[in-house]
């Protein structure tokens, strides 16, 4: 499954850069975070409590940061296996620029299913990660700016 | 005589199953009784790095988590394939290993890699969410054509280019100048849909270990429990058969997925004797999904030539089988001797040759459903005749009439010998009732109301009974396929049927009670039939292909010859007459032309006090008998289906369905109509809307029934049922078999009413309204090439 998307973020790409970098704004945006730890400059664990469809899980995932270029892209890519409710695996390659002092966030990114995920969940799990993926911009933005973004 | 041969004597057994008293596998539970859950990978294949079970063994309930190393290192054998196939080459087929857990590496998502034995289901199945397995990815094949690839993933590494076997039957140089000479020939790439079997009750198995004794108890939802100790003791070395009893209970359905041992079942009899419990693990509906073994899967290029005339002259076929991620127990006898021998059809076609490549895929294994390689042969044979006749604008009945068998036996080029049948006469019984002759009515009608409304055949030919043991053995099986069966005449005249055969649904507790009233005039109620417990029934090599008539039956009919003989010494002795001059009905053993008689019940009594017996004889009324079949037999059948389509929708209706079917003689009407019933709606299923779909990453997409779409009372119309009867000639009761011929016959006289009806030959099954709305498209508007 491959999805992509833009917002739009009323804060300047420092400060942006900054916080898609710091564990505590990522765990606090992250939709069904638990926890989240920083283990190297590059890498994280994270724990995530999701429901797809039929299936809920907690994921224990590892979270790494590759093709660093600050304060303008990176790559981010993780796997959280959620024991017999199987794994989720992806990457997203994310791009910061600067618009008026704001910043333009675009993302392309890829995901993929396995074990009881999918065989339950599998037609449902691109409206999930669409759906995550807004709800994780919303709180991005309002965490950054303290105001809803502009564009639902 | 009401209750015998030819009546439609009400199911004994339905008393129970419609009460809710049927005892099935699940339903036995020991006063020991710990459970057991799987830990299953989720990867369609991957190295198995390392499993840390230490939380899911403190967790509450938890008796003992066990895995793959444990297992092979206590001597448990690897799972075998028991058809020995030869390539064209004469090298051996490549049998990968595979343990009932995974030891190093998975092939498929669902292969299980460690166990969890709890107190109770649900302990186990939360421990086993905390087993942790580390998994090392590896590249993944998921369809055959790409298993054969260049650079493909490998498997098992003594698969070479996942190719398990790449074997021929027939004449391939005669085939070719058969097609040469061919006035004109039909090329067809066909698919034929991989499918997952669904019996409504899941599998189960209850295992079961007495230390004290060094037994073991199985019981387990098999067709074939004799066949299951054997295996279980001869190659997966659970305990030696003497120390195994078997046990296949009321079983719910089975349409081939309960013929083979499972990991499953070796793993609780195992984990029964390491943790000293008796273990029960019942399949959950999703787990059946990923576990039972699925049906179909094949991909093949045909080519078929005819003369000026119509006649056949070659027929040549390539197929590639995928046969999933390891070979399940008969899966190598499904795409070979299951398959090509079919080809003829009911052709007389003297130049066939058939190849067929069977390869390894990270899917689940594939190995017989309900028709088994010969839904496969009749799907290409009968799309095959359908597209010739359309292009060489012949009328498709017509086609085949010219090209039927008309005289028997017949010997095809590919093995088989026609012992009996009347093809003609069935296709004609079969268009009179389908009223072929108003059919362009009611097309135009149908078309009035803005339908698109197709007919389509299909006559086939099935081989049932599968035989003889001398002739399977010399293509590779790996057992006999005879049947054993036992006659117990009880000193009050009760009697008691001990068969080899399995019923799971058939009705065979009706259907063998009818054969013993019919000969031995007694009421069905006094006859009981045994079968199931392999400490109860010597031998059997229980029920598939449609043998459990024409094979098992026949044990049970020489068994009564053996009876009667006794019968008819005691009886002659006692009334003191000739054995010639008695004669056994209607409750009487009588001697003719007097009124000198014994009861029924009485001979049994005088065998069993022996106080008046023939000198020599020895007291008892009981008999056995082995009986092995001299040929397959031949049940053949003509189906016309008619649809209508929705042409803006895409949505096919099956409106009218025909069959009209020789199964030889008839035990009980009623119940082999409700055999076609079944098997037409699951061939139905497999042409409209059956479809096992992986992803690229083999992840099962279609595990439930949200995803995977099982045929429905409205998906089919009332079936008109008829019959003709040629009696086979190779079995004492002249019987054929009926249990697959629906799934057989019908997917291709459903496609091709569609492609009739939508006037493209370009449609795959299953023909959901995407597939037909997309093939009508295609053909209403021959664009341009893009």
């Amino acid at each position: 499954m491959e999805m992509s998307g833009e917002h739009r973020i009323a804060a300047p790409r420092d400060t942006v850069w900054a916080a898609l970098n710091d564990p505590d704004v990522l765990r606090a945006c992250i939709p069904g975070c638990e926890s989240l730890e920083k283990t190297s400059d590059t890498t994280m664990e994270a724990v995530v409590r999701q429901k797809i469809g039929p299936v809920k899980a907690r994921f224990n995932g590892a979270v790494e940061l590759l093709n660093i270029d600050a304060p303008k892209s990176y790559t981010i890519q993780g796997e959280g296996k959620g024991g017999v409710a199987g794994f989720a695996k992806g990457s997203a390659d994310v791009r910061l620029a600067e618009d008026a002092g704001e910043t333009v966030l675009t993302y392309t990114a890829q995901a993929q299913i396995g074990g009881k995920l999918a065989q339950l969940g599998n037609r449902l799990v691109g409206s999930t990660a669409r759906k995550l993926a807004q709800q994780f911009f919303v709180n991005f933005h309002n965490h950054l700016t303290d105001e809803d973004p502009p564009e639902a | 005589m009401t209750s015998g041969i030819g009546q439609n004597v009400k199911r004994k057994e339905d008393k129970r199953f419609i009460t809710g008293k049927g005892r099935y596998t699940d339903d036995h539970r020991n006063d020991n009784q710990a459970y057991a859950a799987f830990v299953r990978s989720p990867h369609a294949h991957a190295k198995v790095l390392g499993i840390d079970a230490e939380e899911a063994r403190g967790m509450e309930g938890v008796i003992d988590v066990l895995d793959g190393h444990q297992l092979t290192g206590d001597g448990i054998g690897n799972l075998i394939c028991g058809w020995a196939i030869t390539s064209k080459d004469g090298s051996p087929m490549n049998m990968g290993a595979w343990s009932a857990l995974a030891t190093d590496t998975v092939r498929y998502v669902g292969d299980a890699v460690a166990v969890v034995i709890a107190e109770t289901n649900a302990q186990a199945r939360i421990a086993a969410e905390a087993v942790m397995v580390d998994y090392e990815e590896l590249p993944v094949v998921v369809h055959a054509i790409d298993a054969l690839k260049d650079g493909a993933p490998q498997i098992h590494d003594n698969a070479p280019g996942n190719l398990i076997y790449d074997w021929e039957l027939g004449d391939e140089a005669a085939t070719d100048a058969g097609l040469a000479e061919a006035a004109h020939v039909t090329t067809l790439d066909l698919t034929n849909n991989r499918l997952s079997p669904n019996p409504m009750e899941p599998r189960s198995a209850v295992a079961t270990y007495d230390h004290a004794e060094d037994h073991y108890t199985l019981y387990t939802t098999s067709q074939n429990p004799h066949v299951a100790r054997l295996v279980l003791s001869a190659f997966y070395n659970v305990a030696p058969e003497h120390k195994l009893r078997v046990i296949a209970p009321d079983v719910g359905g089975g349409f081939g997925a309960k013929i083979y041992i499972y990991p499953e079942e070796i793993t609780c009899l195992w984990a029964s004797m390491k943790t000293n419990r008796s273990v029960k693990w019942t399949s959950e509906r999703g787990e059946a999904f990923l576990t039972d073994m699925h049906g179909r899967d094949h991909v093949t290029h045909a080519k078929m030539g005819f003369d000026k005339d119509g006649r056949i002259t070659g027929f040549k076929i390539d197929t590639i089988a995928n046969l999933g991620a390891y070979m399940s127990l008969f899966s190598s006898s499904v795409p070979t001797y299951l398959y090509a021998p079919l080809m003829s059809g009911q052709y007389d076609i003297q130049n066939i040759h058939c190849n067929v490549r069977a390869v390894y895929t990270n899917t689940v294994p594939v190995d017989a459903y309900r028709g088994a390689g010969r839904p496969e042969a009749t799907y290409l044979v009968e799309r095959m005749m359908e597209t010739a006749a359309r292009e060489m604008g012949m009328d498709p009945a017509e086609l085949r009439r010219r090209n039927f068998v008309q005289e028997f036996p017949h010997q095809t080029p590919v093995l088989m010998q026609y012992d009996a049948g009347d093809f003609p006469k069935i296709l004609e019984l079969a268009q009179e009732a389908a009223d072929v002759a108003g059919f362009e009515e009611r097309r135009r009608e149908a078309e009035s109301r803005g339908k698109l409304r197709g007919i389509g055949y299909s006559t086939f030919i099935e081989a049932c009974g599968l035989a003889p043991s001398k002739a399977a053995g010399s293509l590779g099986a790996g057992v006999g396929l005879w049947e054993s069966a036992e006659v117990r005449v009880n000193p009050a005249g009760t009697i008691e049927i001990l068969t080899g055969s399995h019923s799971h649904g058939q009705g065979h507790e009706t259907t063998f009670a009818q054969i013993v009233a019919e000969r031995f005039g007694v009421p069905v109620d006094s006859v009981q039939i045994v079968h199931g417990d392999t400490d109860k029934v010597q031998f059997g090599m229980g029920t598939y292909g449609s043998r459990s008539g024409p094979v098992g039956m026949s044990a049970v009919v020489k068994a009564m010859d053996k009876v009667e003989e006794k019968v008819r010494q005691i009886a002659a002795h006692t009334l003191e007459a000739s054995e010639d001059d008695i004669e056994i009905s209607g409750g009487q053993v009588k001697v003719k032309g007097t009124d000198k008689a014994m009861a029924w019940h009485e001979v049994g009594l005088a065998a069993y006090v022996a106080h008046n017996l023939p000198d020599g004889m020895e007291p008892g009324l009981k008999e056995t008998a082995f009986f092995d079949p001299v040929n397959f037999s031949f049940p053949s059948g003509a189906f016309i289906c008619e649809v209508e389509v929705d042409p803006d929708t895409g949505q096919t209706q099956v409106v009218r369905f025909t069959s009209a079917d020789d199964f030889g003689v008839i035990v009980n009407p009623m119940i082999v109509e409700g055999q076609v019933h079944g098997g037409v709606t699951q061939g139905i299923g497999q042409a409209l809307l059956e479809q096992v779909v992986y992803d690229e990453q083999g992840q099962l997409l279609t595990g439930s029934y949200m995803d995977y779409t099982m045929p429905r009372a409205a998906d089919v119309p009332f079936f008109d049922v008829q019959h003709h009867e040629t009696p086979s000639p190779n079995n004492p009761l002249g019987v054929k078999g009926c249990g697959e011929a629906g799934a057989i016959g019908a997917p291709p006289a459903v496609i091709n009413a569609i492609t009739d009806a939508i006037g493209t030959n370009d449609l795959a099954m299953p023909a959901t309204p995407q597939a037909v709305w997309r093939a009508l498209r295609a053909a209403q508007k021959p664009m341009a090439a893009e």
